[in-house]
């Protein structure tokens, strides 16, 4: 997103949001929101600001500095319809990252399913393969991996090869 | 026959007891688009709930791709959706170039939308023939579209060496240049590809058995496909007129001129008639790509890149339009050779959520029309 | 008929001319068995395409009298395992396997059915469908061309010719007509369940 549209859209979310809850905002736009703020934030973002596409929802597990990372990345799929409908925009079109960082010892995040349903299923494939859980995700089990399996493959310190044998 | 006995007469069935049943579909199936299973929970023959099962075809390729560099996780992008391995590469080869900041050259550029167009034309052929091999016409369309997929994976063989798994884009272009027999098969491919089109949908569009078993059926409002996500054709059926190709403007997108197909209500007829219009922009683009490749030089196809890619420490999100929805892929990268987070947004997988909000209340033929119509690759969905 | 190590005779040459053919029971037999090898429809990933195409018009399956594909694995004589068998699938395949009738046979069509291929390190992939199934005939390649495909089922036509009536395991004394051990799902990987 373009610099002046960013600085409008994170100087209005930090009125919007109570205070401290927007924590970073990183030199390519990324804003890094904590885990109790996610739900006003994401519903400010698609409610105020038309951001009404979440297009993906990655975990990422920075083992060195012991935290699990959610990244969000939204779009706003009405503007950009206007555009492919020859109009103007009339605001930013995304994308919008959100990160959030959890401890790696217990990671919970709030479930944006009530938000965005796209993100019902791919929750649960964070859950799967990274271990955090979704708290208020309406069906959080396994997605890829049978109910039995109790590893969480994607982590750093999981080796097939410790684990499985060859 | 009298007038009378042609008029239904419905049957009371009150004093029948009946239970809810459960059935299971898959996933090994004649129509499940691959390894898919379905626990459907019946009343009669209407569904009253649907939960998909996946993960049959889980191949581990997040991991795989974090203990290999970025050149050797190219290969893996072609087998996520293995009807189109080349705009596979593509947003991937985007993503890699954005956080390394590598240019591509415009013959490049041109040759890459010449291979992205042409795997929709192929997706949306074959996605046409397995729609009629949900309803029941066996085999015989797909058959039509094997035949014509032939003629564009020859256009591909003689372009990267590869039938299917074609490893064709590199970092700041691609790997070979096109031989001097690509241009004129090309040329004969665009010429005859409506004509097959037209075949199509001759035998197809007012087809009385399509309209009974597609219109009005699974119909995915566009609130909804929004809020859950959609993108693509489904999307499009769905009246959302949002195309990557338009929004984004990637590639050489932002100079072409072509129509985004809308559909009226979002059933499956309309997703069929999506993606026939869309073949018909996508000879359209092709055409005017050929003139703008014919004025490049041969020989300009990739810019200097160091052997092994080290990106500097950051993420990248980069999106493109993949004939089943929006492809894209995040990688995060600590400055070594290895990726340290290579995470795929597949369109199937996204495309896949409203399923069951589409199939609740109808008839079990109708969940494998409309399980088709959404046109999903499960090497893409369970990566 | 095919009899490859057997000449025809001059007396038999006058009998063919006058449209007496004289076999074997045993060629008889195998001549239609293999001439009409049923594939079951297991396209697992990608390979599943390439089998696809050489049922299509310009390479045509149908010539070796195998391009009807079965749904049911009651109707099927060979299971072509096409594409990656992951460890969530793996009991189904051999519980398909155990389904299908004698005789049955299995190709491992493609890299990764044979020995896992390019997945081969995954956690959740399992590394050659021949660990849980017997495979008659493995096609490398990835995918392998529909030509490959057809020479793979033209082997197995060549087995099938060789295999007499005497040592057959649906027939008689000797071969194996056990059914496969399933795997079931352990806490970290596939557990085989203990045999006897």
């Amino acid at each position: 997103m373009a610099g002046a549209e960013l600085e409008g859209l994170r100087a209005r979310m930090e009125k919007a949001l109570p205070q401290g809850a927007l924590q970073e905002v990183q030199a390519d736009g990324a804003m890094q929101i904590r885990p109790n703020a996610l739900l006003r934030a994401g519903q400010f973002l698609r409610d105020q600001e038309g951001f009404d596409y979440l297009s993906n929802v990655t975990g990422v597990d920075w083992i060195e500095q012991g935290q699990f990372e959610v990244v969000y990345h939204l779009y706003a799929m009405r503007r950009g319809e206007r555009i492919v409908l020859g109009k103007d925009p009339d605001g930013p079109l995304g994308p919008v990252v959100l990160k959030v960082r959890v401890p790696r010892g217990d990671p919970a995040v709030p479930s944006v399913v009530p938000i965005w349903p796209s993100a019902l299923w791919q929750e649960r494939e964070v859950y799967d393969l990274m271990g955090i859980r979704f708290d208020g995700h309406p069906d959080l089990k396994r997605i890829y991996l049978w109910d039995e399996f109790e590893d969480h493959p994607l982590r750093k310190d999981y080796s097939p090869e410790e684990v499985q044998g060859e | 026959m009298s007038e009378e006995a042609a008029v239904h007469v419905p049957m009371e069935i009150e004093d029948l007891g009946t239970e809810p049943i459960t059935l299971n579909v898959g996933p090994q199936h004649p129509s499940t688009h691959g390894v898919f299973r379905m626990k459907l929970q019946l009343q009669g023959e209407t569904i009253v709930s649907l939960e998909p099962i996946l993960g049959y075809l889980h191949r581990c390729q997040e991991k795989l791709a974090e203990g290999r560099n970025y050149l050797q996780s190219i290969p893996y992008t072609d087998r996520l959706d293995y009807v189109c391995s080349m705009t596979n590469n593509h947003p991937y080869v985007m993503a890699v170039e954005k956080l390394a900041g590598i240019e591509v050259p415009r013959r490049a550029e041109c040759i890459r939308v010449v291979m992205d167009e042409l795997t929709r034309l192929l997706n949306h052929a074959l996605f046409v023939g397995f729609l009629l091999n949900d309803m029941g016409a066996w085999l015989t369309p797909v058959q039509y579209a094997l035949r014509e997929r032939e003629k564009i994976l020859d256009l591909f063989e003689m372009a990267s060496g590869s039938r299917m798994m074609c490893n064709y884009m590199r970092f700041g272009g691609v790997a070979h240049d096109l031989p001097e027999e690509f241009m004129p098969l090309l040329t004969k491919v665009v010429e005859e590809f409506p004509a097959f089109v037209d075949e199509y949908e001759r035998m197809l569009t007012t087809n009385e058995v399509l309209l009974a078993r597609c219109k009005n059926v699974g119909i995915l409002p566009p609130d909804r496909a929004v809020a859950y996500g959609v993108t693509g054709p489904v999307l499009r059926a769905s009246t959302v007129a949002y195309d990557v190709r338009k929004v984004e403007r990637y590639s050489l997108y932002g100079e072409l001129d072509f129509y985004v197909p809308v559909g009226t209500i979002g059933d499956v007829y309309d997703r069929y008639l999506v993606r026939v219009y869309e073949m018909r922009q996508s000879v359209r683009i092709l055409e005017q790509v050929m003139k703008l490749l014919a004025e490049t030089q041969p020989g300009d196809i990739q810019s200097k890149v160091p052997k092994t890619v080290k990106p500097p420490a950051g993420d990248a999100y980069a999106r493109i339009e993949s004939p089943k929805g929006e492809l894209g892929f995040y990688l995060v990268s600590d400055g070594s050779e290895k990726p340290y987070r290579w995470r795929v947004r597949a369109p199937s997988f996204v495309n896949l959520t409203p399923l069951e909000e589409m199939c609740r209340g109808h008839k079990v033929a109708d969940v494998i029309v409309i399980f088709g119509s959404i046109d999903v690759t499960m090497a893409e969905v369970d990566r | 008929m095919s009899q490859p190590e057997q000449e025809i005779t001059p007396e038999q040459l006058e009998l063919e001319r006058r449209g007496i053919l004289l076999t074997t029971v045993e060629g008889l037999y195998n001549w239609g068995r293999r001439s009409s090898v049923w594939p079951m429809m297991f396209g697992l990933a990608c390979c599943a395409f390439e089998m696809m195409a050489t049922g299509a018009p310009r390479f045509d399956l149908g010539r070796f009298g195998a391009e009807f594909f079965r749904a049911s694995p009651r109707q099927a004589d060979l299971m072509i395992v096409c594409g990656t068998v992951s460890k969530k699938m793996a009991p189904m395949v051999v519980r398909l396997y155990n389904q299908m009738p004698e005789p049955r046979y299995v190709i491992a069509m493609g890299a990764c059915a044979v020995s896992g291929g390019p997945f081969r390190d995954g956690y959740a992939v399992v590394q050659g469908v021949d660990r849980y199934i017997p495979v008659d005939v493995y096609i490398p390649g990835c995918p392998p061309r529909p030509e490959s495909l057809i020479y793979g089922i033209m082997t197995l036509q060549r087995q099938i010719d060789q295999q007499h009536l005497k040592g057959v395991p649906w027939y008689g004394k000797g071969g194996d007509t056990r059914e496969r051990p399933i795997p079931q799902y352990g806490p970290h990987d596939l557990v085989l369940p203990e045999e006897g």
